[in-house]
């Protein structure tokens, strides 16, 4: 049952394209048309998504070897990144607050800002750009080349082995990097401290963990897990349904990334919004 | 065993008779991309055992017309028959298991470059492969590696193969699932004569050793030749002629004849 009606969605898709690229003075070449179009066949993508991820046998093999990928081989990256952005956002937050006489105040700053926000969203944006990319370029050329196209003439599903666990690694991979990144990032508050001045480990961390509420850092947790959905998704979905030319795979990789950053800003916004109405 | 491929030179058995055994026939089959209408009328008869040949110019959609036979295509209008099976109305499973007996031989060649040979190999088993016993597994891969002649590739990756050994590795790589009917996009297309010669051949062993059916979507002649039992022209959407190789060579149509020179 599930083959026939994806296969009919996967050609669905590829008419809605060519009926937009090859014949431009049938159908108007509408932007809002265009966008429909996209949101409609992103959203069966999506569908189709929830329901491969539910129907055994699970690519567990793949799973695990994309989460290597994708988590493991972006932990250096992550890192010095959060490191960077902890160091410099102490740095540059001291003298103001030593305007106000409370510089005292700066590891709680610094560590709500980083792990409310800025962890984040920075992880996420870098994530987009590295994963996100990969993933577009790679499924991409493995459409042009026809590779996928050869996974289902033998009977297996590459909507499965390929797009179901790139989204659910991204998904989960994304939460443990930006906790990583958030931890670095502390590490590089406490240099910034200590540029200027002298607080000892156990006195900054012990003021951060006093100042930071449970409201702080769960919200934060879980809108990752959206933003790294959103980022794998779309990454999939380009390369899944790129042109079939080599100049496909580059679009695929930028609108990538393009998409999946601009994903992670709208769902920031609708997720301070969704915190702050529950927090009231 | 294909080493040598060039001087056995096999040659197709031009005195084939169709048997009567339909295994594919298409009847009014249509298939349209907006309005790019690239098959518009096809009717055609495959015989079990034959060798056939499509010929046409690039675009006129012989790569459409064979996708359609695996389900990569989806056909507009008319009928598709695999096994005497109408493919249109078939059920999941045995949509799958009457296209699993289509094997599917790409243009490109189509490999896996982020696996090993081997895995390459492996991957169309995966669904069987918790019930193969590893030595039964091992023997699978190295038989069908050893069919095409590149026993010694098996731990390569194939981006270290030549044009022709990644054909052969794709040929090999369908055959592991055994199938009945094969379809070969441009099988020789960008190989030099001598490589194009020997997979020439390869078809020719691979169809006497499985006994299977072949299509073949050539611009080569000389593979034409030697594979070829009948011949298909495709043009604009139908089939423009018919006939073994010595019939269209004599063809009243100049642009047919074109083909052959
Ligand atoms: N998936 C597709 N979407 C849109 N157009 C396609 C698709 N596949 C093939 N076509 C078009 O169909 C025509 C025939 O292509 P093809 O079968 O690859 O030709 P060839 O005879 O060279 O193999 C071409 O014009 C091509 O643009
Ligand atoms: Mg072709």
């Amino acid at each position: 049952m599930a083959k026939i009606v994806s296969q009919q969605v996967y050609s669905e898709n590829k008419q809605v394209e060519v009926i937009m690229e090859e014949s431009p003075e049938i159908v108007p070449d509408s932007i809002f048309k265009k966008f429909f179009l996209e949101v409609a066949s992103l959203t069966i993508f999506t569908l189709r998504f929830f329901k491969e991820v539910i129907k055994p046998p699970y690519e567990i093999n793949e799973l695990m070897k994309q989460s290597f990928l994708i988590g493991y081989k972006s932990l250096p990256l992550v890192a010095i990144t959060g490191f960077i952005i902890g160091l410099v956002l102490t740095i540059q937050s001291r003298p103001t607050l030593a305007k106000f006489g409370s510089e005292s105040l700066l590891p709680a700053m610094v560590a709500v800002s980083i792990i409310r926000e800025i962890g984040p969203v920075i992880t996420a944006l870098i994530f987009a750009g590295k994963v996100g990319s990969g993933i577009g370029a790679e499924l991409a050329s493995m459409n042009v080349t026809e590779q996928i196209d050869a996974m289902q003439v033998s009977d297996n599903n590459p909507f499965k082995y390929l797009v179901v666990t790139r989204i659910l690694s991204a998904t989960f991979m994304l939460p443990l990097l930006v906790i990583f990144a958030d931890g670095v990032g502390l590490m590089g508050s406490f240099v910034g401290v200590n540029i200027k001045g002298n607080v000892s480990a156990y006195l900054f961390f012990s003021q951060i963990f006093q100042s930071l509420e449970f409201g702080d850092l769960f919200p934060a947790v879980i809108k990752t897990f959206f933003f790294g959905f959103a980022i794998g998704l779309i990454a999939t979905y380009k390369g899944y349904y790129s042109n079939k030319g080599t100049e496909g795979v580059g679009k695929a990789a930028n609108s990538a990334v393009v998409l999946g950053s601009l994903m992670v800003f709208i769902i920031d916004m609708i997720a301070v919004q969704v915190t702050s109405v529950l927090q009231n | 065993m294909t080493q040598n491929a060039t001087d056995i030179d096999l040659k197709a058995e031009t005195d084939y008779k169709p048997n009567g055994n339909v295994v594919i026939k298409m009847e009014h089959l249509k298939k349209s991309f907006g309005n790019n209408h690239v098959l518009r009328d096809i009717n055609l008869v495959i015989n079990k055992g034959e060798n056939l040949a499509i010929l046409g110019q690039s675009g006129t959609g012989k790569s459409v017309l064979i996708k359609c036979i695996v389900g990569l295509v989806e056909i507009d209008d008319g009928k598709l028959l695999i096994y005497g099976k109408n493919i249109s109305e078939l059920k999941d499973k045995e949509l799958i298991e009457t296209q699993k007996k289509v094997g599917f031989l790409f243009q490109s060649g189509a490999l896996y470059d982020s696996m090993t040979v081997r895995e390459n190999l492996e991957f169309p088993l995966r669904k069987q492969l918790s019930s193969i016993p590893k030595e039964e597994l091992e023997s699978i891969v190295k038989e069908a590696l050893h069919d095409v002649g590149l026993d010694e590739a098996i731990d390569k990756t194939p981006s270290e193969l030549s044009g022709g050994m990644r054909k052969r590795l794709g040929l090999a790589r369908t055959l592991i699932l055994k199938p009945e009917i094969m379809l070969y996009d441009e099988p020789t297309t960008g190989l030099d004569p001598i490589t194009s010669k020997e997979i020439s051949n390869l078809i020719l062993e691979v169809q006497k050793k499985y006994n299977t059916t072949s299509v073949i979507i050539t611009h080569d002649i000389e593979c034409t030749r030697l594979t070829a039992n009948r011949i298909i022209v495709l043009k604009e959407g139908v089939c423009a002629a018919e006939g073994t190789f010595a019939e269209l060579e004599k063809s009243a149509d100049p642009w047919i004849r074109s083909f052959f020179e």
